[in-house]
């Protein structure tokens, strides 16, 4: 049943360390850049919370796919924009990275927003009280408790992500799902095999996201 | 009325040098309700004025525009001779200042009780951390729950929770401490140990404005007692003869209304 990869033609775990590394890449992008647009959310600057309001209702509505294809398409291929890649292959990765980053971010930014909302009003007026910025009321007492209390909608945004990055395909990034369309076109005779095989593949990659996650919700809820 | 102020030594002129917290023509509406009327209150250093009141009649509005937690429409207010700042910089380095304790007690919950005591003084003060430590170990000690140090709040019960928050606002040596009503929220058999380290503070003299309904507190610990309704100062005189001699109705009718029972 799975004798077709045992011809050497079909790299399969080089395809699923490339999904890897952009579900990686971009996990860490979106939640700093997440984390950068809650704070203009809930910021006192009016034209910061409307820049953040705006930008979370247009990309968060936006399909991933024309993100994903206008960066490669309008920025790269328009403007010329390379982000120090070489070759098509490398370009198409960090454009990918970058497209799933301001993508997810959105879903980032409203995560955290629902746990800053777990945090009583009160412990940021203490904090204000002290004399505390108002960076420093959201970097020591705010962001560290809506973070603890996010970890569950954070891991379904990372999940989803992993999951998004079938969709750089479509820009050229040497991932899984582009190997997986490959494979379908030559070994039509074992489609399921492959559906399979790349399902598995998801499953191994998420599933302990999930777990670890759900463990961690647990272990570092603050206790009220 | 509401214009005088009635500290003990009013007339003579270094007492006027001595006033920390100065209130003139303070105004604000929550909408359509007024809920500070032409506030005019000065409060002197070293003194303990209690403010007392009846629900909504504004007197947790008022402790909390002290430190700018609620903005004013009208009127100005002056802390050590210095114009409450707006926004910003300025307004971050006069809170630090002003000490505030809180009904709901706000410790944070994801620090300990010696972290809790402590982040004002790294992050604000820029105190190191060892001295930090120290100072706040300190304070946990006078506060009395020196042994819940590595605790976190949610451990502990309302009385210590809110001896640490006491704890939290000494920290950062203020000239002054505003308590918003802070045994209101609190189980009868723990109101005590708060009340005596507040009692101890004012012995201290530490200058203290206390949002309270403990009477008994107004009678032994404050310098004066400020009687408010409506969002007005109706009536303010030294606990002995507030409480004795009440001259307004509105307050002959309140102190009828929670003495007698």
């Amino acid at each position: 049943m799975f004798d077709f990869l045992d011809s050497g033609q079909y790299d399969l775990l080089g395809a699923f360390w490339v999904t890897a590394q952009l579900a990686l890449y971009s996990a860490i992008g979106s939640l700093v850049w997440g984390t950068a647009l809650v704070a203009m959310r809930v910021s006192p600057v009016p034209l910061m919370r409307g820049f953040g309001t705006a930008y979370v209702n247009l990309v968060r509505n936006t399909p991933l796919t024309v993100v994903v294809v206008a960066c490669s398409f309008g920025l790269n291929q328009t403007l010329q924009v390379t982000l120090g890649g070489d070759d098509f292959k490398e370009i198409g990765f960090r454009l990918a990275v970058l497209g799933l980053t301001a993508y997810t971010g959105t879903f980032v930014c409203e995560a955290l927003r629902s746990g800053i909302n777990t945090v009583p009003a009160g412990q940021a007026e203490a904090a204000r009280a002290l004399g505390m910025s108002f960076t420093q009321v959201l970097t020591l007492v705010v962001l560290p408790q809506a973070f603890r209390a996010a970890i569950t909608p954070l891991a379904n945004v990372l999940i989803a992500l992993t999951k998004n990055t079938t969709v750089a395909a479509a820009i050229g990034a040497t991932e899984a799902a582009l190997l997986m369309k490959e494979m379908i076109e030559n070994e039509a005779q074992a489609l399921f095999t492959v559906f399979g095989i790349f399902a598995f593949g998801f499953i191994v990659l998420t599933l302990p996201t999930g777990l670890v996650l759900g463990w961690a919700a647990k272990r570092l809820a603050v206790k009220r | 009325m509401s214009g005088v102020a009635v500290s003990k030594d009013n007339e003579d002129a270094p007492r006027a040098q001595e006033d920390l917290v100065v209130l003139s023509g303070v105004n604000k509406h929550f909408g359509a309700l007024h809920v500070l009327q032409d506030i005019d209150l000065t409060i002197g250093r070293g003194e303990v004025v209690v403010v007392i009141g009846p629900s909504g009649s504004g007197k947790s509005t008022l402790c909390r525009t002290i430190n700018r937690l609620e903005t004013i429409d009208a009127g100005t207010i002056t802390i050590d001779g210095k114009p409450l700042p707006a926004e910003g910089r300025e307004l971050a380095r006069l809170r630090s200042d002003v000490g505030m304790v809180f009904q709901s007690f706000n410790l944070f919950a994801h620090k300990t009780v010696l972290e809790n005591v402590m982040l004002g003084q790294v992050k604000v003060r820029r105190t190191a951390k060892g001295e930090a430590e120290a100072k706040a170990r300190a304070l946990l000690e006078r506060v009395g729950v020196a042994a819940q140090a590595d605790k976190y709040p949610a451990q502990l019960s309302g009385g210590q929770q809110q001896r640490v928050a006491i704890a939290r606002a000494l920290a950062m040596g203020p000239k002054v401490m505003l308590f918003d009503e802070p045994t209101s929220a609190l189980d009868p058999e723990m109101i005590n140990e708060v009340l005596e380290v507040m009692q101890q503070l004012a012995r201290e003299g530490m200058t203290m404005v206390v949002v309270t309904h403990e009477m008994g507190f107004a009678r032994s610990a404050a310098d004066r007692v400020v009687f408010m309704a409506d969002g007005r100062i109706v009536e303010q005189a030294t606990p002995e003869e507030f409480f004795s001699n009440p001259r307004s109705d509105r307050a002959k009718d309140f102190l009828s209304k929670i003495l007698h029972h």
